[in-house]
């Protein structure tokens, strides 16, 4: 079968003062091939715990991860990650950071150099090929980095609150960037975010993870995404409905932050 | 205690001239910060204050040795030079006492000079004369063409008219009129406030020096040889340690098993300094070049080893995970990731290794060479050859000075994205 899924996964930790973390518990979901997914929930709630499992980077203590049937056992080429800070290579230009999977993977530059040329024009780089990447500002960088993924063409694009240290302005360019480019490659795309509008805006589907242990709370089918592929975001954020969905996530999530200030009140550590 | 007293005072001095005449004239936008006090970004170095403590140590180096590179009036005064007069009054047995005058000829040291002709003058003690270099004393013998002799109690009672006594002393314009216990004179000429050459030579004759070795070289090889030889060695066993210790900086950085199993040995060896080792090296390996590249290459080692671990450890887990998602293998990982970002950090320890280095291979060399900076100095300083001392330290700095903006330009070359990551 085609797409990602996520069977029963259970993430649990010892700590090293003896006790454990249940960091996720029984997680399931299936991911249709070109679906995109945006997961929210209070800090806490596992969310990065659940995209390095797909990733490839944790092992869960139970359940298991396939993608198009195979079974996941470590990182690989068919799931490209984006990560908060661009973790790009400084000691490459903007080119060769963008080129290196398929230089990794041996192909020569006659086979990618048309397709890493085309990247860099849609993400607007075209002229700071032969730049270094610390000459480039945070969403610059941030750019090279969702270029540097695509160009490697996963399956499956994993991005770890890609947007989160931008500015406003920037973060905006961003998404309709981010959902152009999800329009245009149909990739399956699980974005982590901590904007509820961020969310909103991009995910087709949208899930809401619950802390203590990290569950799914609530699923969404969301229709923003399709708008905005052909209409400015901001219109989008005018839609009645849009609001709505919003307060109501909001809402969910202040609930879930009371709930655990209230716990460490009750345990005794003093809530700030 | 004078020396340092007029270096503040010119430190002080050339601060306040300085800040009277010189008015900021850049307009950049530290320049425009008005908050100097506690921002070190903002403190820059005054180049008007590095020339000026510069030029103040050529200064006070050339008035305290009388140097030609100062002119006269800045000289600090000088030993006694010329002809110095006193005049002693002996007693003997059975006749009056009696007044003679010593005449002495104070000569730089290094000249030949004869003791001046005097008239014998009247009565039973007669006029001396005697010779004393400059900064050293004499003893001088007035009673032996007296005509009443030791044997006839000859005693000298006083000088310049003021007494004097077995063990005493008497300052005249000249310098220093002492007796011994035994009753005889002694004259030390007054040495002013200069250096004398066997303690610390003038510039110019440290210059010559460095002339005339780097033309007809010392003990049978040139000055190119030994500093050549110095450098060899330090390059040799850098070289060496570099080759072995980062390979294992990186495995350490890598495999637990190698980290558990190296650390003791490196933060054992860490802290023990090279010199320490020298008499051990010795002991194995002997006084030869074997000996004193083993010294390097174990100066180096632990150096490099540890920059490259702290090089492995610095890379960010994020941009090790974005070249795994990109479908790199562990080899691509090595050499696409983990060595360029570990290089920054190597390159500060072959920074601090060279310095290292060249700071032992001059003590190893002090200790035992046949050729080599540090032999020159040493060799040197057992003939009071203050001169070669001093040019071969000024060499050493000026070497190691040299290695160190080399390798900052290296780095500068090579590693642009240091500290920008």
């Amino acid at each position: 079968m085609n797409g990602l899924s996520i069977d029963q996964i259970s993430m649990r930790f010892d700590l090293p003062n003896g006790s454990s973390v249940q960091a996720l518990k029984d997680v399931t979901l299936e991911l249709g091939a070109g679906e995109l997914l945006s997961v929210l929930g209070p800090s806490g709630c596992g969310k990065t715990t659940l995209l390095n499992i797909v990733a490839g980077f944790l092992a869960p203590t139970s359940g298991e991860i396939r993608l198009n049937g195979h079974r996941v056992t470590g990182p690989a080429a068919e799931r490209g990650m984006v990560f908060q800070q661009g973790a790009l290579f400084e000691w490459m230009n903007v080119r060769d950071n963008v080129s290196f999977g398929p230089r990794m993977a041996g192909r020569r530059e006659r086979d990618w150099g048309a397709n890493v040329d085309h990247l860099l024009e849609v993400v607007g780089l075209r002229d700071f090929k032969e730049k270094a990447v610390y000459e480039l500002s945070g969403g610059m960088q941030q750019r090279v980095a969702l270029a540097r993924c695509l160009a490697n063409e996963p399956d499956v694009i994993l991005m770890d609150e890609p947007l989160g240290a931008l500015d406003a302005l920037t973060r905006e360019k961003m998404q309709s960037l981010v959902l152009k480019l999800w329009k245009e490659t149909g990739k399956t795309i699980i974005l982590i975010t901590h904007s509820v509008e961020e969310a909103l805006l991009l995910g087709e589907r949208l899930l809401v993870m619950a802390p203590r242990p990290g569950r799914i709370h609530r699923e969404y089918r969301l229709p923003f995404a399709d708008i905005g592929v052909g209409e400015d975001l901001r219109a989008v954020k005018k839609h009645p409905e849009f609001a709505r969905t919003r307060e109501e996530i909001l809402g969910m999530i202040w609930d879930m932050e009371e709930e655990i200030m209230g716990r460490a009140e009750v345990t005794g550590g003093a809530a700030t | 205690m004078i020396v340092f007293l007029i270096y503040v005072a010119i430190f002080v001095g050339s601060f306040l001239l300085v800040k009277l005449l010189v008015h900021r004239t850049t307009g950049d936008f530290t320049a425009r910060k008005t908050v100097t006090f506690g921002d070190e970004s903002a403190v820059r170095p005054n180049r008007i204050a590095s020339v000026v403590s510069v030029l103040t140590i050529f200064l006070l180096w050339g008035a305290f040795t009388g140097s030609n590179w100062v002119p006269g009036f800045l000289h600090a005064p000088g030993p006694f030079v010329g002809d110095a007069t006193f005049t002693y009054t002996a007693e003997a047995e059975g006749v009056a006492p009696d007044d003679a005058t010593v005449t002495i000829r104070v000569f730089p040291v290094g000249e030949e000079v004869d003791a001046p002709e005097v008239d014998p003058g009247e009565g039973w003690a007669r006029n001396d004369s005697a010779t004393v270099g400059a900064w050293r004393s004499g003893l001088v013998r007035v009673d032996q063409n007296d005509e009443h002799g030791r044997d006839e109690g000859h005693t000298v009672v006083a000088v310049n008219g003021e007494p004097i006594a077995p063990g005493g002393e008497v300052i005249t314009e000249y310098g220093r009129v002492g007796m011994s216990p035994k009753g005889t004179l002694n004259f030390e000429p007054a040495k002013g406030w200069q250096m004398e050459p066997i303690w610390l030579p003038p510039p110019e004759a440290v210059m010559a020096r460095l002339g005339e070795i780097a033309r007809e070289g010392y003990r049978g090889s040139t000055l190119w040889e030994h500093l050549g030889w110095s450098l060899f060695r330090v390059i040799a066993g850098f070289f060496f340690g570099a080759m072995i210790g980062i390979p294992l900086g990186y495995a350490m950085g890598l495999s637990d098993w190698f980290r558990g199993w190296f650390d003791p040995i490196v933060e054992f060896m860490r802290p023990v300094p090279p010199l320490a080792l020298i008499p051990l090296v010795i002991i194995w390996a002997g006084i030869g070049e074997l000996g004193k590249i083993i010294l390097l290459f174990l100066a180096a080692l632990w150096i490099m080893a540890i920059a490259a671990r702290s090089g492995v450890s610095g890379v960010s887990i994020s941009k090790v995970h974005a070249a795994y998602s990109l479908g790199a293998s562990k080899w691509q990982i090595m050499r696409h990731v983990i060595v360029p970002n570990s290089l920054p950090d190597i390159f500060t320890g072959a920074r601090v290794a060279m310095g290292v280095c060249w700071g032992t291979v001059v003590a190893a060399e002090l200790v035992a060479a046949e050729k080599g900076a540090g032999m020159m100095i040493m060799v040197a300083s057992k003939f009071q050859l203050t001169d070669i001392v001093i040019m071969g330290i000024i060499l050493i700095g000026v070497i190691g000075f040299g290695i160190d903006i080399l390798m900052r330009l290296a780095e500068k070359a090579l590693v642009p994205w240091k500290g920008r990551g």
